[in-house]
């Protein structure tokens, strides 16, 4: 797990390098805490869809990422993916974040799966599906995982379009007749 | 036998959603040929409360005590991982005191979860006296966590900035006092649990995880480091006090020299945790700086202030079942934008499948409960044979599993 570790400035100049304006843009933000106030790095990268992947083997290559959760954002037009791995685990205060934020166009939300990279990735791919209404595609297990099989279709919790709860919660009182 | 009897060779066994281990639920559908377990699936979602989406109509300061209110163990982590968040997306100074004071409810938590865990994993192979010397242990922690925070469950004691409660100079022998109490218990916790032949018959090469899948299944907390991963947020990143305590990985190695990934590698990396939180404690205590315990204890300021903020942030806190990480949008209003939570036993789901395959029914519990799952449970079993439902409940799995160990006794 100890390879030659790079700094975060390094991968970002990497990344840069190899993937040009694939890279919306990329942002290294540091946090010191306690009293010695050492600090843990953290690289928010805006990326280009069609370069996800290859960024992706990317990081598996230099060192095998934990990919904590992928988190979403309903941003109007957009739906926003956000990727959070760590590398460099195992060392002490070695460890980087990589937030790695994909946007995908409501029209056609659709991004490749990663779970032939990370097969643990398969729960939170699942949430996104239904949670956001993307569409993961050549996902291995395609079905709901948190919401009820009875829950309407076309209706995702964390959008907030037409697509969203509104309705549902909205008008509880009325009873079907 | 029926014909179709002979032709048939596995059967499907739903498992929960009420189920074996701990007291929540989930369900799992087993494939089983004779007592084998062949494959398994996992349905989630039955206690799914959205608290998520109810954030949307919150502020801040009340999603804290919205977060403490996800699981009753985890009172301390979710607030603690959603503080974090918060200060990193306002860039939100904190109080140095406070950070050793987060520390040390941090591990005092660690110690009231991995001992009540130790009881639970005794009485899922039968050994009631354990669970109930355990739960002794933990009633001091208790006890002490209730010394400290006013409150024994929901602790509310994290705030932005800081902490709501100081620890003062009177207040030092009584910790000292019920540390004191925790390390002579733990030798005795320790011998029953790695000494005990039978323990060690139930549990080594039980639900193994190996390193590989621990790694590629994305597993947390002490269930990937019984496996042999050195991950471990509290010494891998620098957060509140633990970037400047004497801190280092604990794998089961520390104790045989080797790893297996096994049910007793999970046992004996929960044990030394719990010696490692003693001695954290210790650390922070004699190194606590003297100064305020907050940032800015006007809380309507802090409230300004975050109605102001634009930014992201994401909040990890090594949790005693392993990383919790919140992320947080703050888009310049009342509530954050999103709030996305993910607790420690989401990622561990998936790392059931390699441990159960190939086990037996009556392995069910005690592998389910040895990644410490925080909403698992079964109250029922439906056991499909021809084509008849019989049905099974906790009772009689408890007893399945009761049994093997009275068999390996004999």
């Amino acid at each position: 797990m100890t390879k030659d570790q790079k700094t975060p400035e390094e991968h970002v100049k990497y990344l840069k390098d190899k993937f040009n304006t694939n890279i919306i843009s990329a942002d290294i933000k540091k946090r010191a805490a306690g009293s010695k106030k050492n600090e843990t790095p953290s690289i928010w990268m805006k990326i280009d869809k069609g370069a996800f992947k290859e960024i992706v083997k990317y990081i598996i290559e230099y060192n095998y990422p934990h990919l904590a959760i992928i988190s979403g954002n309903d941003l109007g037009n957009n739906i926003e993916l956000i990727y959070h791995f760590t590398v460099n685990y195992g060392t002490r205060l070695g460890e980087i974040n990589l937030h790695i934020s994909v946007e995908l166009p409501k029209s056609k939300p659709e991004i490749e799966t990663i779970c032939d990279l990370i097969p643990g990735a398969l729960i939170t791919e699942r949430e996104k599906q239904e949670f956001l209404g993307v569409k993961i595609k050549n996902i291995p297990d395609n079905r709901r995982l948190f919401l009820p099989d009875d829950f309407p279709k076309d209706v995702y919790p964390w959008r907030r379009d037409e697509k969203g709860l509104e309705k549902l919660y909205k008008n509880l009182h009325e009873v079907k007749k | 036998m029926s014909p179709e009897a002979t032709t048939k060779t596995t059967y499907h066994v739903p498992i929960g959603p009420i189920h074996p281990a701990l007291k929540e639920p989930v369900f799992f559908e087993f494939e089983i040929s004779g007592e084998r377990i062949i494959d398994i699936d996992v349905k989630l979602g039955h206690v799914h409360r959205a608290v998520e989406w109810a954030s949307r109509k919150r502020n801040p300061i009340q999603i804290l005590y919205l977060a403490e209110r996800i699981c009753g163990i985890c009172s301390y982590c979710h607030p603690a991982a959603f503080t974090l968040a918060i200060e990193a997306a306002a860039d939100i100074e904190v109080a140095e005191r406070a950070e050793y004071l987060r520390v040390i409810q941090g591990e005092l938590e660690r110690i009231t979860s991995h001992i009540l865990w130790a009881g639970v994993a005794a009485h899922e192979i039968g050994f009631d006296t354990v669970l109930f010397l355990t739960w002794e242990i933990r009633e001091r922690a208790m006890d002490l966590t209730e010394y400290l925070c006013g409150n024994r469950v929901t602790k509310g004691i994290m705030t932005i900035g800081g902490i709501r409660r100081d620890i003062t100079k009177d207040m030092l022998p009584r910790i000292q006092k019920d540390l004191k109490y925790f390390k002579d218990n733990f030798g005795k916790l320790a011998h029953i649990f790695l000494d005990d032949k039978t323990i060690k018959m139930r549990s080594q090469g039980a639900g193994i995880l190996t390193k590989e899948n621990a790694l590629k299944l994305c597993a947390v907390g002490p269930t990937t480091r019984a496996s042999g991963i050195k991950k471990d947020l509290r010494a891998d990143t620098s957060y509140f006090a633990y970037g400047d305590l004497d801190i280092d990985y604990i794998t089961p190695e520390a104790l045989t020299g080797e790893v297996n990934g096994d049910v007793y590698d999970r046992i004996i990396q929960r044990l030394l945790e719990v010696k490692q939180s003693i001695e954290l404690i210790e650390q922070c205590v004699d190194k606590m700086p003297a100064g305020d315990i907050v940032s800015e204890p006007k809380i309507a300021k802090v409230l300004a202030q975050l109605k102001k903020a634009n930014g992201e942030g994401v909040g990890r806190h090594e949790a005693p079942r392993g990383e919790v990480i919140h992320y947080v949008k703050l888009t310049g209003e009342d509530a954050p934008f999103t709030w996305k939570v993910r607790a420690p036993t989401y990622n561990n789901i998936l790392p059931w499948i390699p441990m159960l395959k190939g086990e037996q029914i009556a392995d069910i519990p005690i592998v389910a409960a040895s990644t410490d799952p925080c909403m698992s449970c079964t109250n029922r079993v439906a056991i499909v044979n021809n084509g008849q439902r019989s049905l099974l409940n906790k009772e009689q799995l408890h007893r399945l599993s009761v049994e093997k160990t009275r068999r390996l006794m004999h």
